[in-house]
């Protein structure tokens, strides 16, 4: 058992605990989480995000919700191993409890008056981009998903996927599964076939999202993405997660975190993203150092 | 009088060539011997006027009485009649504005050290391993909810609990304290401190809920049908105010709350923590307050080689509490005054490398009575720099207002009262003090602020 976990266990009445209930691979970077947090999950709706912790000293990471159950009070987290923190998570397991769970955080996706969309998926961005396609869905509307992965071994959710949606199309980047190409290539063909969407949704890699939005634009089809800055409190304390959006700044986490693609200042995201990368690396070694010599 | 000495017993404090390089405390407190000495300087006015001057009316007199004959724990036991968190207060209060600044001995030579007494009593009482439990009411079968464990959410739920009501306090964070914990650094405010006066008030039978978030995680309106009878909103100021000059979305520029946040909060100075933070070297902090102080103290000791606050006044504008001013000046901490910001300049990466900026003179007052800065011609100029903190103000969070039916915010998003002299906002059975209805403001004015609005609650639940 690893040491700084053990304080989990050290249940304490009245104080919220944030279980474990299911973990799954979805692939061998990408895990699922079930997580015990009732008072999430009465409030959680597509398109928000929650704020964890795994333990007393790490830090406090958003997540977007992937699905929630009100009724056994369960919320989703689906995330990759990225930094010290995941892999923190990561090697958490069934019955442990998280330090922290708090949310829901940010804007609901507005799925309204939508009749027809294009939901464009990135890698673990997939996880986000589902419970959107699912609600659109749920409300009558034709859902074209339009999902990319580097490879084979790193598709997710494809059942749960092609329940939802009028059209599934898999690309990936070397062609093990689907058509080889990038979702933009996709998106382009589908849009150039007559196809004509009230919005296209573009969840993942921020680079993905920026090409999406820039080919949308050209045929000027409203588009809208999610964004991941960094951020601490998730209620507009820090300010760490400003955006420029329309030259104006933003706070992701409650202006957003989905705003019009065509607005975003992409470039901006990305430097400010990579902010403490050297920082972030040095950390993610000396967990994964930590982690092997308490196994 | 026994003491007739004109000036102050100093503060035993860190040396600052040793306490710029830790984050321990810099303010070491009285000793019992100089506390005493300090109480005899103190005249026990018949008409006390420091006691006016504080906002929650200690009983100034009679508490340093009973330190200078040796009696502490009866002192501390005098300022806790009206004061729940004394070992705060006495820290970070600006005395010099309050009861000091009214102190008769400060007419002639420097007033009674009215604020390290406060401290050395409340520190002797925190110091004893059983904490006595202030009497409370029988049960009143009465609910309260409320929103914010700061300084004032705090006060209010003292005196709730005192008087038999059941009282929840929700905090977003993960942490109990508000600002107490991500905003004052533990070099001027333990977290120790704030921990144990939270813990008294969980012996009052205060409940604690960490990570739930009024307006997001459960409404004001749910509150009322899950049971309250009142709600109190002490959400504080916590939105931070940027400049709108070129620049601030660069790597390296922080608002002072995300950088005082990782620190404080996230305890980013330490090793063992998993949050990150910009080591910067050149480090400009703008803005002259005490978060600008904190700010600029905590870079200091984050390893930055100069540290430089720029501000559009004089010195003698600073808003800062004037012991943190000059114990910045000794930890190193450069000033430039009538300095305004006009761009910050990024490199190839879009990481901060300097700041521009313009020379300012003061003009004519403004709107707040202080002289405005008025820039003067072909006066602009360049600060090497590669971190940018800015700490020029916080507002009150709209995350309510928004979420919550029959509440008002003015301009500014500070909520509006119902009436001079009351807490009620303008929704029935929700009261709001603190920084949420005045703007950032101090940690003693939000505590009267929750008192205030305790004892309105009780009288309003007692008809």
């Amino acid at each position: 058992m690893l040491i700084y976990y053990k304080n989990h266990f050290q249940k304490k009445k009245g104080i919220p605990m944030f279980d474990i209930l299911k973990k799954r691979y979805l692939n061998p970077t990408v895990v699922l989480m079930e997580i015990n947090a009732p008072a999430v999950a009465r409030k959680a709706q597509a398109g928000q995000f929650i704020i964890l912790r795994t333990d007393e000293n790490g830090e406090r990471i958003p997540l977007t919700v992937a699905a929630y159950d009100r009724e056994k009070g369960i919320v989703t987290i689906i995330f990759q191993l990225v930094g010290s923190t995941t892999m923190k998570l990561r090697a958490m397991n069934e019955g442990e409890c998280l330090e922290d769970f708090a949310g829901p955080f940010g804007r609901a996706t507005d799925t309204n008056e939508y009749k027809k969309v294009a939901v464009v998926g990135g890698g673990v961005g997939c996880a986000i981009a589902l419970p959107v396609a699912k609600k659109l869905h749920e409300q009558g509307c034709v859902v074209h998903s339009i999902v990319g992965f580097r490879s084979k071994d790193l598709v997710i959710l494809e059942d749960e996927f092609k329940n939802c949606s009028d059209k599934y199309v898999l690309m990936s980047d070397d062609g093990s599964c689907g058509e080889k190409g990038l979702v933009t290539n996709a998106l382009e063909k589908l849009i150039n076939d007559g196809e004509q969407y009230d919005a296209v949704f573009a969840i993942g890699p921020v680079v993905m999202m920026k090409f999406v939005s820039l080919l949308t634009k050209k045929y000027g089809v409203n588009t809208i993405v999610s964004l991941n800055p960094i951020m601490i409190d998730g209620t507009g304390m820090c300010g760490g997660c400003r955006v420029i959006v329309g030259g104006e700044t933003k706070f992701a986490c409650v202006d957003g975190p989905e705003f019009d693609g065509h607005q975003v200042d992409f470039a901006t995201l990305m430097k400010r993203n990579s902010m403490y990368r050297d920082q972030e690396g040095k950390k993610r070694e000396e967990t994964c150092n930590l982690l092997k010599g308490n196994k | 009088m026994k003491n007739a000495s004109n000036i102050k017993n100093p503060m035993p404090s860190q040396k600052p060539e040793i306490r710029k390089d830790n984050f321990n405390e810099v303010a070491l407190g009285y000793t019992a011997e100089i506390a005493i000495s300090e109480a005899q300087r103190c005249l026990n006015c018949k008409n006390p006027l420091c006691v006016t001057g504080c906002p929650v009316n200690v009983q100034i007199p009679a508490f340093i009485s009973e330190i200078a004959n040796g009696n502490f724990l009866s002192a501390a036991e005098i300022i806790k009649k009206t004061n729940l968190l004394p070992a705060i207060c006495g820290r970070v209060c600006p005395q010099e504005k309050q009861c000091e600044g009214k102190c008769v001995r400060g007419i002639k030579g420097e007033s009674v050290a009215i604020g390290r007494l406060e401290r050395f009593a409340a520190d002797v009482l925190l110091s004893q391993d059983e904490q006595s439990i202030p009497e409370t009411k029988p049960s009143a079968g009465k609910k309260a909810a409320i929103i914010g464990s700061g300084p004032s959410g705090l006060a209010c739920a003292g005196e709730l609990a005192r008087a038999g009501w059941d009282v929840t306090v929700y905090e977003a964070l993960h942490k109990f304290g508000g600002v107490l914990v991500y905003g004052i650094p533990q070099f001027r405010l333990p977290k120790e401190i704030v921990a144990k006066e939270i813990s008294s008030l969980e012996k009052l039978g205060v409940k604690f809920v960490k990570d739930f978030i009024v307006g997001k995680t459960i409404t004001v309106d749910e509150l009322f049908d899950s049971g309250a009878d009142a709600v109190y909103i002490g959400s504080g100021a916590g939105l931070p105010s940027f400049m709108e000059i070129p620049g601030e979305e660069l790597c390296g520029v922080y608002s002072a709350n995300e950088y005082l946040t990782r620190i404080n909060l996230m305890k980013a100075y330490r090793s063992d923590s998993d949050t990150p933070i910009y080591k910067a070297k050149n480090v400009c902090v703008i803005g002259g307050g005490n978060v600008a102080m904190d700010s600029a103290r905590c870079a200091m000791r984050m390893g930055a080689q100069t540290v430089t606050v720029v501000y559009r006044r004089t010195e003698a504008e600073l808003p800062a509490r004037l012991e943190e001013i000059e114990h910045a000046k000794e930890e190193g901490i450069v000033f430039r005054f009538l300095t305004a910001p006009l761009k910050i300049n990024g490199d190839e990466n879009d990481s901060a490398i300097s700041l521009s900026c313009q020379q300012m003179k003061l003009g004519e007052p403004d709107a707040s009575g202080r002289a405005r800065p008025v820039p003067m011609e072909n006066s602009e100029f360049e600060i090497t720099t590669d971190c940018v903190i800015i700490a020029i103000g916080n507002r009150p969070n709209p995350l309510l207002v928004s979420t919550t039916e029959g509440l008002e915010a003015n301009k500014k998003g500070c909520l509006v009262i119902r009436s001079e002299g009351s807490t009620e906002t303008m929704r029935n059975d929700v009261y709001a003090g603190g920084d949420a209805v005045t703007g950032a403001a101090t940690v003693i004015l939000a505590m009267g602020a929750g008192k205030a609005a305790a004892k309105e609650i009780l009288e309003k639940h007692s008809k």
